[in-house]
């Protein structure tokens, strides 16, 4: 199992950049705190499909002359998709941060507890 | 075990240490700075991994915009706090 | 700290009208907020909250409980990583007719040379039409959750006026930027030939334009991109996308002729739609990155 796990060790190093960006984005306090590791678990999860696509000892999919052989090039298919989740992530990075301009200008605090705590005071006093 | 092995391995070392120490430091600024080092050490494993068209974009969106993105929100986050203190004398 | 009857409370729960998270503290008016003033929260609030019991133990627990969440996603993750076949075998699964078609009979098909941009262009090209429309959304999310931030044009007056003075980094952009846009338009154009194509190629010209907004300002850069164009663009790039591509899937479903040949692979003009879909998409990320720029620095685009 040792053995496997080092030859695999790109999904390794991608499960841990995971876990950091998870437990960053459980733990700390801070919103734009939040925002940097869900993105760094965005990035691990797409280093996994990456890695997923790499056949040893062939090249990137983008054929040379008229050689169409496909046991000479690496899987185009991982590559497609993780290029449109990286443009996506972007978006939805602008997204948060928007928001957390916006709570930001409400509140006067990036701490998501005291945001909280607000929030639910705001709303019993409305009652 | 190959010289591209080595330099594989190394970057895998780096990547995993700028993506714990962007999530542990306190300063939001340095954090930022290194989340950029870590879109940059990430575009050059994926160059290393055949997905050029891939490298090409993180480089551009990882350390490029995301990071602009990121700048420009601490830096109106200031203003709003700025504003609000002048806003409290 | 009141006691509480728990048979009124439970009665309540029991019709609806109470929750646990309102269990404890009575509302009292701060002594700071004047009747016009607006109410404002400070920490003295915050303390008041935490004594609440159930949000106590909540705060307590959540850490141990998330910590153990990782703990246990990640040996999970662990497990299976060491299932999987080794790093770099061909033979892996993931390596079935699936690839073998699209690399083996991909140039001759969508005559493209980059297969990633075949995959993404043409064979899944509906998956990227939605990605488009996702893009612009969130553009537009944005920029209607920051217009009403954007009042501080004096402000960024004043910035642009001491930008001015920084003729260091004026006069590198000045040399830099063409080089970048260049490059973004090179990318863009050759992405059926090499690596890059719509996203990478858009990415790398909004950095451009964003690089150009950032010392030259944007009264600079609304000579050519306002709002005006902006919506035009967008607007043409996915009409042009959705209609392209509801007549190639018109045409292929029907086994009808397709105006656009694959050509001979290789040239700049040849794999059929690939190249103007490109141009669309690039256009398209160019215009949301900028926009996405312009919307957190001055409210507006």
């Amino acid at each position: 199992m040792l053995q496997t796990l080092w030859e695999n060790r790109i999904q390794c190093v991608a499960v841990l950049i995971f876990a950091v960006g998870f437990s960053t984005l459980l733990l700390h306090r801070n919103l734009v705190k939040k925002i940097i590791g869900l993105n760094i678990m965005d990035t691990a999860a797409y280093l996994f499909l990456t890695s997923i696509g790499y056949i040893r000892g062939r090249l990137a999919p983008i054929i040379v002359g008229t050689d169409t052989d496909p046991s000479h090039y690496a899987n185009p298919l991982p590559a497609g998709l993780v290029l449109t989740g990286i443009v996506v992530s972007v978006s939805v990075t602008a997204l948060m941060l928007a928001l957390t301009i916006r709570l930001y200008d409400q509140y006067h605090t990036l701490n998501l507890d005291e945001i909280y705590y607000m929030a639910l005071r705001e709303q019993e006093g409305g009652q | 075990m190959n010289l591209s092995d080595v330099f594989m391995i190394s970057l895998l070392a780096l990547l995993l240490l700028s993506g714990i120490s962007a999530c542990l430091t306190k300063n939001l600024l340095v954090s930022f700075i290194i989340f950029m080092a870590y879109s940059v050490i990430m575009s050059v494993v994926w160059a290393l991994l055949q997905a050029p068209d891939l490298a090409i974009t993180e480089a551009a969106v990882g350390a490029g915009i995301s990071s602009v993105l990121l700048f420009i929100t601490l830096k109106k986050l200031r203003d709003i706090q700025k504003r609000s203190e002048d806003e409290k004398t | 700290m009141k006691k509480h009857n728990w048979k009124q409370i439970l009665r309540q729960w029991d019709e609806g009208r109470f929750d646990l998270t309102m269990a404890l503290p009575e509302q009292t008016e701060p002594d700071h907020a004047g009747p016009d003033l607006p109410y404002r929260w400070d920490r003295r609030d915050r303390v008041r909250a935490l004594e609440r019991r159930e949000l106590r133990l909540f705060e307590r627990m959540y850490p141990w409980l998330s910590a153990l969440l990782c703990v246990v996603i990640v040996l999970w993750l662990f497990w299976a990583v060491a299932e999987l076949p080794a790093f770099g075998d061909p033979q892996a699964p993931a390596h079935n007719q699936v690839m073998e078609r699209y690399v083996g009979r991909g140039t001759q098909e969508t005559g493209a040379v980059n297969t990633v941009a075949g995959v993404i262009l043409d064979y899944r090209a509906f998956d990227t039409l939605g990605e488009s429309h996702v893009l612009f959304a969130a553009a537009t999310a944005v920029l209607v959750l920051l217009m009403a931030a954007g009042k501080e044009d004096g402000e960024y007056r004043r910035e642009l006026a001491i930008m001015h003075t920084e003729s260091i980094l004026r006069n590198t952009v000045r040399v830099i930027v063409p080089v970048v846009l260049l490059f973004g338009l090179y990318v863009m154009f050759n992405g059926h030939l090499g690596p890059g194509g719509g996203f990478s190629g858009g990415a790398v010209l909004g950095a451009g334009l964003i690089l150009y907004a950032i010392s030259f300002g944007f009264d600079a850069i609304e000579r050519f991109l306002n709002f005006r164009s902006y919506r035009a663009t967008v607007l043409v790039s996915l009409c042009f996308y959705s209609l392209a591509k509801c007549y190639a899937f018109f045409c292929g479903a029907n086994h009808l002729p397709v105006i656009f040949s694959a050509g001979t692979p290789g040239r700049i003009f040849s794999a059929g739609l690939i190249l103007p879909l490109n141009l669309a998409v690039g256009l398209i990320v160019a215009c949301t990155m900028y926009g996405f720029y312009s919307v957190f620095k001055r409210g507006r685009i």
